[in-house]
């Protein structure tokens, strides 16, 4: 099933164009890897679909029943189940890892709700869960500035978990890891995708192999290719603009 | 696969037993401990209560200076914690004055208007009496009409509705606006500074029905209680105030705590990153905005009675900028620091302006603080903000980090600091 249907977007700042005319499905479930060089537009891509950047044309369609993401603001978005790990670790420095896993952990977002919430047993069972799951469950009591950046990538991706969407945007998750935990990471990633749509974005071809499945290739904001990553980099377009350098 | 299946709903289990608030914040409890403590002390020093060692008019200062550290909380809460940075907060204050002042005045003027006619010969109509009040009250801006707003003057508890009502949906419909056209930072402020301007102006105006420049008078009165001392209603208005101190203080700190409160610091810390959570930032602003100003004007409808008097000089858009510059000293971000900021500069303030502080002989030029005081704290105000952001709040964490344990250094060996390669950023 199609989940999320881009077509057609393009948007530009001060008449560069950053997006032009990309179509693009997600279904469910699926893992996609979008990859291309640096200023390709995969950043801008994702804030288009998660409305922190409105298009000049084109429609981005979601779910069952098709409704259109662009006239929703961006809590609206991630309410209908979009969620998003940003290229640059962003996390609530001030707070404690535990307390940045309970904010992003899935329940009613209403101030009122949020004022009378009641901490449960489950919702602590599940931040303990998602702790292991990122290796920071010694860290749980300590600020999140504290963490390395490599830890704060994993608190991003734990509060992405703990938000349970149907839609993960994933910006250059590896960025900061050691092998080792790039491995975890892309098994994690697998795994989660067996359920819901993931769509990393990623540089390191490594990592993009080991997620084994489909790619697409974006060069100044369309896309030049896609299908599986053996497909794409035998494409010629795709050598002369990324690999080729 | 264990790990997806845990995925779906988890709110039906029981909830967790909680620890209590102030087990969770012992700051609470030490302040609830000082507070009751001097409100305590303070009753056996006054003249109505105790051996009278305390003037009457000081057991007012004190009451007061208790009322302005609740508005200086409800600010600590809409700026500190939430970051919107308030420059309006004390239109509500004096809204909430207003409002109580108008019960007061026309409820003594009532009484005062019944005796005078009684001793008439024909007995005055319902009619009369009214006119004669309008008269009484509006004389001084020449008229003798009671404006609309004056409709439910005669109700204490109209007013006090209004109290709550009227700086409630003056802030609501500004920050429904505001918000809402995503106005932050130094707009906002600018902003706020604006509607706080626009009201005093307005109210400087005769025809707003609030006397003008005059101001509601008379305010220390209070109707029904001529037989009392003014004595025991200054302690009666302290014991008030401390008590709106406290139970302020407490649900704010409720307010502030657990999941609300981490949401409004994501907030102000990255408005952003919590609308990606799927938080509607506007609505969270919108219920501290609203409800911070909710407080200030019960804070100001407790202060103006003890104060006597109320007029639209005192919601001059600088009491705005003083609050937020009592919460700056004090240390946002950490309630006791606005209690102190706000105890700490307005006495100060008052001792300074009320010509209380001796004058320093520079031999060339003779400082005067009544000129010099504002100048001693706008200083004092950019070294706090430059030096000691966290104000002198910050002087507990000195205190708290020498008696616990270092433990930022029990956490071992961090790998992923120590890597060489780093992904690019
Ligand atoms: N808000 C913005 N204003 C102006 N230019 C932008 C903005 N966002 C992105 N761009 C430009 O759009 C292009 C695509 O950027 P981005 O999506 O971040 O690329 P990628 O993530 O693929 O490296 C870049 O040239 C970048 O400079
Ligand atoms: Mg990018």
């Amino acid at each position: 099933m199609t989940l999320l249907e881009v077509s057609g977007v393009s948007v530009s700042f001060d008449g560069f164009k950053a997006i032009n005319n990309l179509s693009m499905q997600i279904g469910e479930p699926e893992l996609r890897a979008v990859i291309g060089p640096n200023g390709a537009g995969k950043t801008t891509f994702m804030d288009i679909i998660t409305g922190k950047t409105r298009p000049d044309e084109g429609r981005v369609i979601w779910g069952e029943s098709s409704v259109s993401l662009l006239g929703m603001n961006e809590s609206r978005i991630a309410q209908e189940g979009l969620g998003r790990k940003f290229q640059k670790p962003t996390v609530f420095e001030d707070q404690t890892v535990r307390e940045n896993l309970a904010m992003a952990l899935k329940n009613p977002r209403g101030p009122f709700s949020v004022l009378f919430y009641r901490k449960t047993a489950e919702g602590a069972e599940r931040i303990e869960e998602i702790a292991r799951e990122i290796g920071l469950t010694d860290h749980l009591t300590r600020k999140a500035g504290e963490l390395s950046h490599g830890q704060k990538q994993w608190l991003e991706i734990g509060m992405l978990l703990a938000q349970d969407p149907r839609l993960l945007l994933v910006d250059e998750p590896a960025a900061g890891m050691t092998p080792a935990e790039r491995e975890h990471t892309t098994d994690l990633l697998k795994r989660i995708a067996k359920t819901r749509a993931v769509v990393v974005v990623e540089h390191d071809m490594e990592f993009v192999r080991r997620l084994d499945c489909k790619v697409t290739v974006l060069h100044e904001g369309s896309v030049l290719a896609e299908g599986t990553l053996d497909h794409v980099t035998k494409n010629k377009d795709v050598i002369d603009v990324y690999l080729g350098r | 696969m264990a790990y997806t299946s845990t995925w779906q709903k988890f709110s039906t289990r029981p909830a967790m037993p909680r620890r209590g608030l102030i087990a969770r914040n012992p700051s609470v409890l030490y302040f609830l401990l000082a507070l009751a403590a001097f409100t305590l002390g303070v009753t056996l020093l006054s003249e109505a209560t105790g051996v009278g060692v305390l003037s009457t008019s000081f057991v007012k200062t004190l009451g007061k200076t208790l009322c302005l550290c609740l508005v200086a909380v409800a600010m600590d809460v809409v700026w500190g914690y939430c970051g919107i940075l308030s420059l309006g907060h004390f239109a509500f204050f004096g809204l909430g004055g207003y409002a109580i002042g108008m019960w007061l005045m026309y409820a003594r003027t009532e009484i005062i208007v019944a005796e005078s006619l009684a001793a008439s010969p024909i007995p005055p109509t319902g009619q009369e009496i009214s006119e004669a009040i309008a008269s009484q009250i509006f004389g001084v801006v020449g008229s003798s009409e009671l404006p609309a707003i004056w409709t439910f003057a005669d109700s204490l508890f109209l007013q006090l509705l209004a109290v709550v009502l009227v700086p409630g949906l003056l802030a609501l419909v500004f920050g429904w606006l505001a918000f809402r056209s995503r106005v932050t930072g130094v707009y906002l402020s600018i902003l706020t500074q604006a509607m706080t301007l626009a009201l005093s102006l307005y109210l400087f105006q005769n025809e707003s029905g609030l006397r003008g420049n005059n101001g509601l008078s008379g305010l220390q009165n209070i109707p029904g209680l001529e037989d009392a001392s003014q004595a025991s209603i200054s302690i009666a208005f302290f014991w008030a105030s401390a008590l709106a101190l406290g139970l302020g203080y407490v649900f704010f700190a409720w307010i502030v705590s657990g999941k609300m409160g981490s949401v409004i610091r994501g907030v102000r810390d990255d408005e952003a990153r919590v609308r990606f959570l799927g938080y509607h930032v506007e609505h969270y602003k919108l219920f501290v905005f609203t409800l911070t100003a909710v407080v200030a004007g019960i804070a100001g409808a407790l202060y103006y009675p003890q104060a006597g008097i109320i007029n639209p000089a005192e919601i001059a858009p600088i009491a705005s900028i003083y609050l937020a510059v009592w919460v700056a000293i004090g240390g946002r971000g950490r309630l006791y620091g606005a209690v102190i900021g706000a105890a700490v500069v307005s006495l100060m303030s008052s001792w300074f302006t009320g010509g209380g502080a001796p004058d320093v002989n520079l031999g060339v030029y003779v400082i005067q603080w009544t000129d010099w005081w504002l100048v001693l704290l706008g200083v004092t105000f950019v070294l706090v903000t430059l030096f000691a952001p966290k104000g002198i709040g910050g002087l507990f964490d000195l205190v708290a980090d020498w008696r616990a344990p270092h433990r930022h250094e029990d956490y071992g060996p961090d790998a992923s600091a120590k890597r060489a390669e780093e992904g690019e950023e």
